[in-house]
């Protein structure tokens, strides 16, 4: 029995709990029940044991859920995470899936919901914590596309990666679009398939979708494979690789400057159309850094962007994955462009 | 089915709601109006002015003078203007736009 997965519930009402631990243990994995009434003992048991999955309440004395979210979070970023709760607000619900929460549902109130609650449950249990696409694991994106054309498939992958979404039209095994949110067809099909993990689902096909991709798949892939790899070359010189990222990123209109700040490790920030990069640099790190911490303090999820308007320039500024990136523009570009660049451009230095 | 009432427990009285409205600190931290509600811990209320006045003074230093600064949360906006030294803070929670 040593494959059954690992629930840990957590409530503040024993006697919920006992309920939970009954409705759960019926599912068909039969998984291993363990409850915690406290944030604090719910946490110590998470150290000490691997579990699959965390089923937490919000309104709890002491520890509320969403200080546990930000914790475990943190500590166990493979864990899968639900809230079960009465709370009905959509705040509640818009900062727990902002702090990464795989699923948020309102308490059961009918047999009907909680047979439905149950069977999410059961299908967050099936998926495992392994890496890669959430939905198929151990597989890269390249095997879910390659798959779903050696079967001939028609449908729509729709791929999640972070903040960002795509879609890859797939008809009879051939893929006949692709759209992320600035590009469109081959280039944003290049772009998606060089997301290394994220999550995905599929939807049916849409036939009446206007072909834009006209090379075969196995021709898209192989390329893919190869941009990939090349990238993974490129990590063995970080300044190099961020070199000529910044050199793709100048082709946006109205661009002052471009930095782009590690915000891990000894390597120097590498910039273009700054004097003094040294010290904005600074600015940059220690601005990610503070309100970073500040979301974590407030438990409002990671920062999107930050957008700041002087007498000289327009800047941008947004964290990829261990770096920051920083543009200026001409105040002459408007601040909802510049948010609309600096997403552009922080798919373009994350592909 | 009356015994399903028993997984409700509707208050939220636990936890901090996320809050709307503005203070305004002047240049070394103390904040000198807000609108925002009570409950609002002060705590957090000194966490943000500090955050935003030691980023105007890092980018005034980096030669990059800034007069506002909106840092995009998944779940709150933070909107601060430079006042003389000081700021003006705005907060507004961010909920799922419904399309």
């Amino acid at each position: 029995m040593a494959d059954r997965p690992k629930i840990l519930l957590l409530d503040d009402e024993d006697d919920l709990l006992d309920m939970y631990k009954e409705v759960f243990s019926q599912l068909p994995s039969r998984p291993e029940i363990q409850t915690s009434n406290s944030g604090a003992r719910a946490i110590s048991l998470l150290e000490s044991e691997t579990f699959s999955l965390l089923i937490s309440d919000l309104n709890m004395p002491k520890m509320d859920g969403l200080q546990v979210l930000s914790i475990v979070r943190r500590k166990f970023p493979l864990l899968r995470l639900v809230i079960l709760t009465a709370v009905v607000d959509e705040q509640y619900r818009s900062r727990a899936y902002a702090m990464g929460v795989d699923l948020f549902w309102q308490k059961p109130a009918t047999a009907q919901e909680i047979k439905l609650f149950s069977e999410c449950i059961e299908s967050l249990l099936d998926q495992g914590n392994a890496g890669g696409f959430r939905g198929v694991q151990s597989k890269s994106l390249i095997d879910i596309i390659q798959l779903e054309c050696l079967s001939q498939s028609s449908s729509v992958l729709k791929l999640t990666n972070g903040g960002r979404e795509g879609r890859i039209w797939v008809l009879n095994g051939e893929i006949i679009d692709a759209a992320t949110e600035a590009l469109k067809g081959e280039e944003a099909f290049k772009e998606v398939s060089s997301w290394r993990n994220g999550s995905f689902e599929t939807f049916p096909a849409e036939p009446e979708r206007v072909r834009t991709i006209f090379t075969n798949y196995q021709s898209l892939l192989l390329e893919s494979v190869q941009t990939l790899d090349e990238a993974q070359e490129q990590k063995n010189d970080p300044a190099v690789a961020a070199s000529n990222k910044i050199d793709k990123l100048r082709q946006f209109g109205g661009l002052d400057f471009v930095l782009a700040v590690p915000l891990s490790g000894k390597a120097s920030a590498e910039s273009w159309g700054l004097e003094n990069h040294e010290a904005v640099a600074a600015w940059a790190r220690s601005s990610i850094g503070s309100f970073q911490k500040l979301g974590s303090a407030l438990k409002i999820g990671d920062i999107e962007t930050i957008l700041a308007s002087g007498s000289q320039a327009h800047v941008g500024l947004v964290q990829i994955e261990d770096s920051a990136l920083c543009a200026g523009f001409k105040r002459a570009v408007s601040l909802e462009k510049v948010r609309d660049n600096l997403k552009a451009m922080s798919i373009k230095w994350a592909s | 089915m009356g015994f399903l009432n028993f997984f409700k427990k509707t208050e939220a009285s636990g936890l901090t709601r996320l809050p709307s409205g503005s203070f305004t600190v002047d240049a070394s931290g103390r904040v000198l109006t807000s609108t925002l509600p009570s409950g609002f811990p002060a705590s957090y209320t000194q966490e943000i002015a500090v955050q935003v006045l030691s980023s105007f003074k890092q980018a005034r230093e980096a030669q990059l003078p800034l007069s506002e600064l909106v840092v995009n949360y998944a779940s709150l906006r933070l909107t601060a203007r430079e006042l003389r030294g000081g700021a003006i803070i705005f907060l507004a929670p961010q909920t799922f736009k419904r399309s």
